[in-house]
């Protein structure tokens, strides 16, 4: 059965420079020339000026950190949405496509993040949709490890990491010169992601070409011939993958050169609160889903514990099962020494656990006042033989606006309020309620500077006040701004942990892709 | 990572279904819809001894008109839409067949009845333009087109009247070979057949499931979304002119006020028929055959000398109850996943 792995596993050492040397020998034709490709989602500007250029026979790596343009750049390439500016070239001819099925029939094929699999069709009616050939399919569902799947299943009853590879599958049969694929390991067994790099190895001998997005360093080191790098919807540059290429990437990723300041700024190490009683709160061995696989990290009453992480490496799992959101398949959550096991965010908040969600609509009632905003959770302790004490309310209420500087303008509605006020409302709710730990997720996504410093000190003030602070961020300078130690997550699982001072963003960046020192990885 | 982590591969797909529990799995309301008739009937006939080819008869024609309520209900949920002006779409073709075929003759309506069918569609391509092109919800969409059909259906006919010929009725009213076979059964056999099929077994039936079950993921598998939900609304217009017209032959009359019924009941009828509000799942034949229980619901009612208001109360009860076991059963099925 591992036969088929088509030598996979064979020359791990040899196969990068010799590919390399491939990729130059062979026609330097282009396939795809991408130039000043911009778009914006109303007043979010998702790419500035992309720019991509991929050869005949190259596997090419589209990297960047979070939100810098990646899958916006695939989903314009696939004819998903249109560009609003920019040039495309297929084999130096002018493109724009308006579907994925015409990209399709130009031989620009995509595997997407989420498959583009129809749940409630069984897979062969989804390969007739597609009007894929099913033996084709079949062929290459083989090449992948599972020849026996059941085509007359229901796409609804299989599981996700299955819906990739039959995705995968779909994409090979149609034949694409250009084939994308947008994190398609993150989601499978390492033995599995060795067969897909060697069917992409084939795929490059056949003279076609593969765009690779992946945030793991290794992977593209290993198996792609150039990067693409984008930043802040631009792309910053293009490079070689060979060994040892890792600093230029993440220093392009970064956008200025490595160098390793000292750690400015006190250190907040919590030592001595560590040495303190029970943790607030300490994880063992979470696991939930497919993403969280084996998290434990404890946080103590007075210290801010920053969680850095890419996407979809199990964060939100982990806040949802902290918050209790979502009910965890293992391990487990403690509290101040007590095991707990939450069924329902009432039970979370019960033991002093209160979440602030990056998405402000989850959790804020738009068409209510600030008033009612900031009292929701209070009630319970607010209850007079079920009436509510009104000027006690008012009261609590007014003292965390206060504290926060909330703009109560446009108070009647907080829908009418900014975002950095909304959010602001959001905490603010919590201080108005008892709380002994603050759960905070990407708290300053889309808000302004001032607003954010304001969080930022109200977060440190927190700590200082005696409670505990679980900051995850994507702002990767917030991390050693705010946190007194700093843990990365990385498929799942913790791969680095360090005080502040050593989290700068350098760090942060290479432990979220992979790159841990030794020294760390095998602890 | 324990042993037991390791246990459960991520390509673990679960046992093979074969034959008859991989029918019932894929068309569940092709097994109990027939079941939950049987049990109606059998009551039927248990509390009514003399039940005979008349009352088979009766209840064929009082259920045909909702059968095809429910099957252009079910065409749009299916599609992941979702249409509250079916019944005015009935009560303006059930008018225009009872006006225009009063004084014309068996060959002539007919023809009638072929430009209803027309007319229907294009009342179910007006609501699935607005709907496509204006993005605003289809409930709201098809709530105030329901409005206006309303009104046209009286504008064309102030009360209820008008009338068709003897022969045109009869193929409704009629019977075929044996008295138990009522033309009404035949008709709606035949016009499930005859539209049905074809776009069940053709590339549209796949595109209509695709759409409702995944509007981004059959984009992105080369899906015309926009035509697909267009054309849903055209057959449901498609099966409600039919639906009208096969009140004219039950009836003998055009109503003009026909439509709220045949809205919330055709609504009903595809729910307990298995088509899922949110789209994707469910068929034709569950729908219609839920038609049939729900009409015999009051026809019970009175053989028992119960007030046959009770009946909605009844109805209301058996699709929740149905309903729930049928997500009671999923859940039970997942948790042993």
């Amino acid at each position: 059965m591992f036969g088929g792995t088509n030598g996979a596993s064979g020359s791990r050492g040899s196969r990068v420079p010799f590919s390399h040397l491939a990729a130059e020998m062979t026609s330097t034709e282009i396939l795809l020339a991408a130039s000043n490709v911009a778009k914006r989602f109303n007043s979010v500007v998702a790419l500035k000026a992309a720019a991509l250029e991929v050869r005949a026979g190259e596997v090419h790596a589209l990297m960047g950190a979070n939100g810098a343009g990646k899958s916006t750049l695939v989903k314009i390439l696939t004819g998903v949405f249109p560009a609003d500016g920019g040039e495309i070239a297929i084999r130096g001819r002018e493109r724009r496509f308006r579907s994925p099925a015409q990209a399709r029939q130009a031989g620009v094929v995509s595997v997407y993040q989420d498959p583009a699999l129809v749940p409630d069709l069984t897979v062969a009616q989804n390969l007739r949709l597609a009007r894929v050939n099913a033996k084709a399919v079949r062929a290459w569902l083989a090449d992948l490890g599972i020849p026996e799947l059941d085509l007359g299943a229901f796409v609804r009853d299989l599981p996700y990491p299955v819906l990739r590879l039959i995705d995968l599958a779909r994409a090979l049969a149609s034949d694409p010169t250009i084939l994308l694929i947008d994190e398609i390991t993150a989601a499978l067994p390492a033995d599995l992601s060795e067969r897909i790099f060697g069917i992409v190895r084939r795929w490059r001998e056949r003279g076609r070409s593969v765009i690779f997005i992946s945030h793991r360093m290794a992977e593209v080191s290993a198996l792609c011939d150039r990067a693409t790098v984008l930043r802040d919807g631009l792309t910053v540059g293009v490079t070689d993958t060979a060994r040892g290429s890792e600093e230029r990437i993440v220093e392009l990723m970064l956008g200025y050169e490595v160098a390793h300041t000292a750690a400015a700024g006190d250190a907040r190490i919590a030592a001595e609160a560590a040495d303190r009683a029970a943790p607030a709160l300490e994880v063992r061995g979470l696991r939930c889903g497919r993403l969280l696989n084996d998290v434990s990290f404890a946080v103590h009453a007075g210290e801010v514990l920053g969680i850095a992480a890419l996407e979809g490496q199990g964060q939100e799992e982990l806040f949802d099962c902290i918050a209790g959101v979502r009910e965890r398949d293992g391990g487990e959550i403690i509290v101040r020494g007590r095991p707990q096991d939450f069924r329902h965010p009432a039970d979370a908040i019960g033991a002093g656990l209160v979440l602030v969600p990056a998405n402000r609509q989850q959790a804020m009632l738009p068409q209510r006042s600030i008033r009612e905003n900031v009292a929701l959770p209070a009630y319970r302790g607010l209850r007079h033989w079920g009436l509510i004490d009104m000027s006690a309310e008012r009261e609590r209420v007014q003292e965390a606006i206060r504290r926060l500087h909330i703009d109560t303008r446009a108070e009647s509605a907080l829908q009418r309020l900014s975002g950095g006020n909304q959010q602001k409302v959001m905490i603010a709710r919590w201080l108005a309620s008892e709380f002994k730990t603050l759960l905070c997720f990407d708290p300053t996504r889309g808000i302004d500077i001032g607003t954010k410093r304001q969080i930022y000190a109200l977060l440190r003030e927190l700590a200082a006040a005696g409670a505990a602070v679980l900051l995850f961020s994507s702002e990767l300078p917030e991390i050693p701004l705010v946190c007194d130690r700093a843990i990365v997550l990385f498929a799942g699982r913790v791969v680095h942990e360090m005080a502040a001072a050593d989290a700068d963003e350098v760090t942060l960046l290479r432990a979220s892709h992979g790159l841990v020192p030794q020294r760390e990885a095998s602890a | 990572m324990t042993a037991a982590d390791q246990t459960q591969s991520p390509l673990e797909t679960g046992p093979r279904l074969r034959g008859l529990r991989r029918f019932v799995h894929h068309h569940p309301s092709l097994v109990t819809m027939p079941a939950l008739l049987a049990v109606f009937l059998g009551v039927t006939v248990a509390i009514h001894p003399g039940y005979d080819s008349f009352d088979a008869q009766s209840l064929a024609m009082g259920a045909m008109p909702l059968a095809f309520a429910a099957a252009a209900q079910a065409v749009v949920l299916i599609s992941g839409g979702i249409d509250l002006s079916v019944g005015s779409m009935i009560a303006v073709c059930n008018v225009l067949a009872a006006t225009t075929m009063e004084n014309a003759t068996f060959g002539e309506s007919l023809l009638f009845a072929a430009g209803i069918c027309v007319v229907g569609a294009l009342l179910g391509a007006v609501n699935g333009l607005v709907v496509v092109f204006s993005r605003v919800p289809d409930v709201v969409v098809t709530l105030t087109t329901g409005f206006i059909w309303g009104g046209v259906a009286l504008l064309i006919l102030e009360r209820p009247g008008g009338g068709a010929p003897q022969e045109f009725i009869q193929l409704g009213a009629g019977f075929l070979v044996s008295p138990w076979i009522s033309g009404s059964l035949v008709l709606v056999a035949a016009a499930v057949a005859i539209i049905w099929i074809p776009v069940q077994r053709g590339r549209l039936g796949l595109l209509l499931y695709a759409v409702g079950s995944d509007k981004a993921s059959a984009f992105r598998s080369g899906v015309n979304v926009e035509l697909t939900r267009f054309l849903a609304y055209v057959l449901g217009g498609l099966f409600s002119a039919v639906g009208g017209i096969g009140l004219v032959m039950t009836t003998g009359i055009g109503s003009p006020l026909a439509g709220v019924y045949y809205t919330l009941s055709g609504l009903a009828a595809a729910v307990l028929g298995g088509v899922s509000l949110t789209g994707g799942r469910g068929g034709i034949v569950g729908p219609v055959l839920a038609a049939y229980v729900l009409t015999l619901i009051p026809a019970d009612l009175i053989f028992l000398n119960i007030d046959p208001n009770f009946g909605q109360v009844i109805q209301g009860t058996l699709i929740v109850l149905v309903v729930m076991g049928g997500g009671l059963v999923e859940l039970l099925q997942r948790r042993k996943k």
